[in-house]
């Protein structure tokens, strides 16, 4: 391989990670506050399809200006897909495992009809929006490779996330209403629905960005397979990284490497790249047996699973 | 008229199938205290071991493979969530990423990167003498593949099994208390065990149905997502076998209404039908979820043992 090809190779690899470390903190979040988020895949495309609408729309008028408020338009609309869950399970007790994956797949469909319907570029050939102008990219940051400004904007993430959580006081909130709602309810006086709430907002928004960064850093237009199960591989991300937002950025770099080798290991070797699924499936379970068998030695009351769930309200 | 209801009803009852058949499993599961989320995993892994033994054994064979393909994938659930007592839903969630993962793998090596076109013999349709001349639910309901007929059968056996049986009321106390049951002699661990085992079965024998009763091939995530649409049937069905069955009919209704939509000349995006299941389970959870009440224990480790 060509010092060139290994260069980008490379890109590829932090391209890869650049979603998975947003969608990756999108769970992490939710899953510290006790909010089981399936739904970062049906968030991401939301969010990436609140985007191009945007920049189809106004590019023209803003010019550059376009990607910020391209991304901020699409963080809103992946917590605008998250809230649809969040209000079901605070009003009406729906599980949110079962309604987020319901949302991925209706978002799925969304995005189907946008891209052969409103959204479809001019000619009507292809399933898919428009190609983005050049001034609403966002910037390479290594010459001689695809990665792009978002990378930057992910790992700034990852250390805002982890300061909020460690250091400030809704970070504080946001664990003790996971940790143990009641605890957290009576003794805290936390008002622990409006904290679930919020954070799953923000676990949206999140999950939103990365579909928004796809956009204007990868794709440069919106279609059907625009995530390769991003948030999916999410999960896997957030649990290697004990929900750490710091550990993200590193597991999120892991499963890029993992994710890019597998296509490149496809496209050489013909290796299906599935395979990058199995590996992942495998991690989580891993990582769930290293901490059954520690909580099974020293048993820790009042953890998530404690909860009923005809009590979760 | 008939034209139009006819096709729609046989729409509803073959959709419905599938879905009966796995949330039915999963009732049993939920039954004991345990909600598998995993079981998208076992469907789609019945859909491949159908697909697999559908080319060397015949129909039913196949079927029983793929109901032991569903109970495979579901052993690993239960390994880890009995024994390792780890979390329920996430456990679930990563068996289903490694069967999809696992069955497009072994797919695309054994078929081709692309997956050729591969088809099967399917069960054909076997009409009722008399009861299918019924007008407009005969042909429906007893113009289909025989294993839906074993379906019919299969709803008031569990019903009979769940309330009228030791082991039933053993599985029930399980569920909903299972300190109580525990220090009644009931080993709660077996309990969850076989019933997780069954709900992989069953699970396996829904996705053996997709593959050799209806579509006569296998796709990559032809699941597509019923695991989780069972889960939510089990919801509005109460826990209980004829509501759940019910339950799996309306849905399987709101599936067809495309052929219905068809007939009657009214055109909308193709993807709001394909959008409608997953819309409706949404609406039903909201309307029921917080209304009924689960198995007390749905969701929780046991304690005490």
């Amino acid at each position: 391989m060509s010092e060139l090809a290994v260069l980008a190779l490379v890109g590829d690899m932090l391209v890869r990670a650049t979603p998975l470390i947003l969608t990756g903190l999108a769970v992490a979040f939710a899953f510290q506050a006790g909010i089981l988020n399936i739904g970062a895949e049906g968030q991401l495309l939301i969010g990436a399809t609140c985007s191009a609408a945007i920049t189809l729309q106004f590019g023209e008028t803003l010019g550059g200006s376009i990607i910020i408020v391209s991304l901020i338009g699409g963080s809103l609309a992946g917590a605008g897909w998250a809230a649809i869950a969040a209000e079901l399970r605070a009003r009406f007790h729906v599980l949110e495992v079962i309604s987020t994956i319901m949302l991925n797949f209706i978002a799925l469909y969304i995005v189907s009809f946008l891209v052969r319907g409103p959204l479809q570029e001019p000619t009507h050939i292809y399933p898919q929006t428009e190609t983005m102008p050049l001034y609403a990219r966002l910037p390479t940051i290594l010459p001689g490779t695809r990665l792009h400004a978002g990378f930057v904007l992910a790992v700034l993430a990852g250390v805002t996330g982890w300061w909020i959580l460690q250091h400030s006081a809704a970070g504080f909130r946001l664990r003790a209403a996971g940790k143990n709602s009641s605890a957290a309810r009576i003794a805290g006086q936390i008002d622990v629905g409006r904290t679930t709430r919020n954070v799953f907002l923000m676990s949206g928004a999140l999950a939103g960005l990365a579909g928004a960064v796809e956009i204007h850093g990868v794709t440069f237009a919106l279609y059907e397979n625009l995530s390769p199960g991003y948030g999916y591989t999410a999960i896997a991300v957030a649990l290697l990284a004990s929900l750490n937002p710091l550990l993200v950025i590193v597991t999120g770099l892991f499963f890029g490497v993992l994710e890019a080798g597998a296509n490149a290991l496809q496209r050489d070797a013909g290796i299906p790249s599935t395979i990058a699924s199995v590996i992942e499936a495998l991690i989580i379970l891993a990582v769930l047996a290293v901490e059954s068998i520690r909580n099974l030695h020293a048993p820790q009351p009042g953890s998530p699973s404690d909860t009923p769930i005809a009590d979760l309200t | 008229m008939t034209e139009i209801i006819g096709p729609f009803l046989e729409g509803a009852v073959r959709t419905a199938t599938p879905l009966a058949f796995a949330a039915l499993g999963e009732t049993v599961v939920e039954r004991s205290g345990i909600i598998n989320v995993g079981l998208e995993g076992s469907i789609i892994c019945g859909a491949f071991g159908g697909l697999i033994a559908s080319s060397y054994e015949g129909t039913w064979l196949a079927l029983a493979a793929a109901g032991i393909s569903g109970m495979a994938v579901s052993t690993l659930f239960g390994v880890f969530v009995t024994r390792l007592r780890s979390d329920q839903v996430i456990t679930g969630t990563a068996i289903s990423l490694l069967s999809l993962g696992l069955t497009g793998t072994l797919y695309r090596q054994l078929y081709g990167p692309a997956g050729s076109a591969l088809t099967t013999a399917t069960m054909s349709i076997l009409p009722v003498p008399l009861l299918s001349s019924i007008p407009w639910i005969g042909p429906a309901l007893f113009s289909q593949p025989p294993i839906t007929y074993t379906l019919y059968a299969f709803v008031p056996a569990l019903w009979w099994w769940i309330y009228r049986t030791h082991a039933g009321l053993g599985l029930r106390a399980v569920g909903e208390n299972p300190e109580a049951a525990i220090a009644a002699g009931v080993r709660a661990a077996h309990v969850q065990f076989a019933a997780i085992l069954f709900g992989g079965f069953m699970g396996g024998v829904a996705g053996g149905t997709l593959v050799i009763a209806q579509a006569g091939t296998f796709a990559e995530g032809m699941s597509a997502g019923r695991g989780f649409i069972a889960i939510a049937i089990v919801v509005l069905g109460r826990w209980h076998p004829v509501g759940v069955a019910l339950a799996a009919l309306i849905f399987g209704g709101a599936s067809a209404l495309q052929y219905l939509f068809q007939t009657m000349g009214w055109n909308l995006p193709y993807q709001v039908f394909l959008a409608l299941p997953y819309l409706l389970t949404l609406l039903a959870l909201a309307g029921v979820a917080g209304r009924v009440s689960a198995p007390a224990s749905l969701g929780t480790w046991i304690r005490g043992w």
